[in-house]
């Protein structure tokens, strides 16, 4: 096992580097450049515009820039400055990044808690009305994108209730009333979409594993309907369920730009937009690189948990 | 409920197709207006001009903002041009970028997943070393990346797309194809002296491409979804072509409290869309699975 997690861990390293060149390379085919986001619209004298470049680096071949970055991706800087704020790049990700867990923590533990018992319940009253029901709702949480749901939901909240969330995001340990104010929202809707991801799984798995002959052995000697899903059938679940859990999770750390933007969050999202927008190579690429680096892991642990939740389950090599 | 049982083991309460569509039609409401939503969208995206009163790009500024009435039936927006007109004639544009990204992507994902599971070994191994780069990065990051690398426009957005939705494609396709690939008539054809290419497009296609197929249609909205989130950020179709992500975007920056119908129609669009393509895709897929396994009769 040991030998397993060490050798995916290895294996991680030339995955980056195909990452950095792809995303390297990528970003240099682009037209026009930072200079015109620093200066704006005003009209400058060319060698201004050239010393700038000289100076933030980007008249130099293109295979300089790119070992100059991959130094400075390794020696600790993650990546070296923005080119737009002049702020190192660890200290941004080090900003950007609670905020995009936070929410991302607290979607994915209400809908854990939220999907579990619902799932169960639409897999054990199969066909009739509360199995229905559910999946009628989680139908919507599939088909409705969570662009139209934030914007309804700010339109509702301020035309019946005259509120609107706070436009300023403070962390919890600085301000946990206006936080939950302003987190609550986002939450909501991202749940609403993941615990139906969730609770179609849990449904589907546990269908498969309640007509195996296991379970039918088990209902004949008596065990409890409690006892039999507990037992029996939730461990076979356990698997799928892990699975698209760890796929939500990658999602919501690097594709909810979005919300994050409607509702403000100065969360990774809506920090690799702005970014992207203004064309901070140095800022889009450690993000999209630390963006690749997180589901990698992620990946590395859901194999690891696999094991865990199954024993049957072994790596070897 | 098994949705095979109604046609199957009780007698239909009236028989020949009437009863069968009746049947459809008590059983599974939703889908039936999915179903029928088809032949309607296609003649709105052939003809749009049918349906939309207006020209989507006319501006009446005299009638800006007004709400929907008789004459505008979703309202106008901040330059008073039809939004009606603008909805219909803006399907044009999300659902050419959906579909089209679907088409590219699963062609070369099915071809990709196909040839990795084929042939094993090193390639198989390098490509998937490949394909897990390319899954790192969430679907609207790459899209975002290339929008701005090549600059917003309709055929970026289509690739861009494409290239989001393509990994998950290959690395289905090749999920499917590893089992057929195993099967003793794939070892017979092999053994047979058949070329690999026959191998693949007569054996394992066949059987491996049905599950794919049906994830591939649901893939449409999210195609569609990206495109409008896009469109939202602004880094989409450029300003005179009328798309929904725009649309939304304008609508909600400019006059949200004032005109919300501004917003709120063309979301409401794109809702029906991708509620279109979740149900044909979920439906697909169960009447693959019921296909291939006939011992579970689940619908999801």
């Amino acid at each position: 096992m040991q030998r397993y997690i060490a050798w995916r861990l290895v294996l991680i390293a030339p995955t980056l580097l195909v990452a950095c060149t792809l995303v390297f390379l990528v970003m240099r085919i682009l037209p026009g450049d930072i200079t015109f986001v620093i200066f704006g619209d005003v009209a400058v004298n060319p060698e201004a515009r050239e010393f700038l470049r000289d100076e933030l680096g980007l008249n130099d071949p293109l295979h300089v820039q790119y070992g100059g970055w991959l130094w400075k991706m390794v020696n600790g800087e993650f990546g070296g400055h923005s080119l737009e704020s002049d702020e190192q790049i660890a200290s941004m990700i080090g900003r950007q990044l609670p905020v995009t867990l936070l929410l991302t923590v607290y979607t994915v533990f209400f809908s854990i808690f939220i999907s579990v018992p619902f799932g169960i319940l639409s897999a054990v009253l199969e066909g009739r009305w509360p199995d229905r029901f559910i999946r009628a709702i989680t139908l919507g949480g599939l088909a409705l994108p969570h662009l139209l749901v934030a914007l309804l939901l700010l339109l509702g909240l301020l035309l019946f209730f005259e509120w609107s969330p706070p436009i300023i995001y403070y962390p919890p340990w600085v301000n946990p009333w206006s936080h939950a104010q302003l987190m609550i929202w986002p939450t909501l809707i991202l749940t609403w979409e993941c615990s139906s991801h969730l609770v179609r799984v849990i449904r589907s798995s546990m269908l498969d594993v309640i007509r195996q002959p296991y379970v039918v052995t088990a209902q004949s000697k008596g065990l409890s309907v409690y006892r039999v899903i507990v037992w029996h059938v939730l461990p076979n679940v356990m698997i799928p369920l892990l699975t698209m859990v760890a796929l939500q999770v990658g999602t919501l750390i690097g594709g909810v730009l979005v919300l994050e933007i409607i509702f403000g969050l100065p969360g990774l999202g809506r920090g690799f937009v702005q970014a992207a927008i203004s064309r901070d190579y140095p800022v889009v690429q450690s993000l999209a690189v630390f963006l690749i680096f997180v589901s990698l892991i992620i990946n590395l642990l859901v194999d690891v948990m696999y094991r865990f939740i199954d024993p049957r389950i072994s790596y070897s090599g | 409920m098994s949705s095979s049982d109604h046609y199957s083991r009780q007698r239909p309460f009236l028989a020949g197709w009437f009863g069968i569509v009746w049947a459809m039609v008590f059983h599974h409401p939703v889908m039936v207006l999915a179903f029928l939503m088809l032949p309607l969208l296609t003649l709105l995206l052939l003809f749009p001009d049918l349906l939309a009163p207006y020209d989507p790009v006319f501006q009446n500024v005299s009638e800006r903002l007004s709400p929907p009435s008789s004459e505008y039936y979703f309202g106008t927006d901040g330059f008073g041009r039809d939004i009606f007109s603008r909805v219909v004639y803006g399907a044009r544009v999300s659902f050419l970028v959906g579909f089209l990204a679907i088409v590219i992507a699963g062609t070369f994902g099915v071809s990709v997943g196909t040839f990795s599971a084929y042939c094993g070994g090193k390639p198989d191994l390098f490509i998937q070393r490949f394909i897990d780069v390319l899954l790192g990065f969430p679907l609207l990051v790459i899209v975002v990346i290339i929008a701005v690398a090549m600059g917003p426009s309709g055929k970026v957005m289509i690739v861009s797309i494409a290239l989001g939705l393509f990994p998950q494609i290959a690395r289905l396709s090749r999920a499917s194809s590893l089992a057929i690939k195993e099967s003793d008539y794939v070892d017979a054809a092999r053994v047979l002296g058949s070329h690999p290419l026959r191998i693949i497009a007569r054996h394992i296609l066949p059987n491996s491409l049905p599950p794919v197929l049906a994830q591939i249609i649901g893939y449409f909205g999210v195609a569609v979804v990206a495109e409008t989130a896009i469109s939202f950020i602004g880094l989409g179709v450029p300003p005179p072509t009328p798309s929904w992500g725009r649309m939304i975007q304008e609508g909600s920056r400019h006059y949200f409290e004032v005109a919300p119908w501004a917003t709120v129609f063309p979301g409401l669009a794109l809702s029906v869309t991708v509620f279109i393509s979740v149900i044909l895709g979920d439906k697909t897929q169960n009447w693959v699975r019921l296909k291939t396994s006939p011992s579970r009769k689940v619908d999801l």
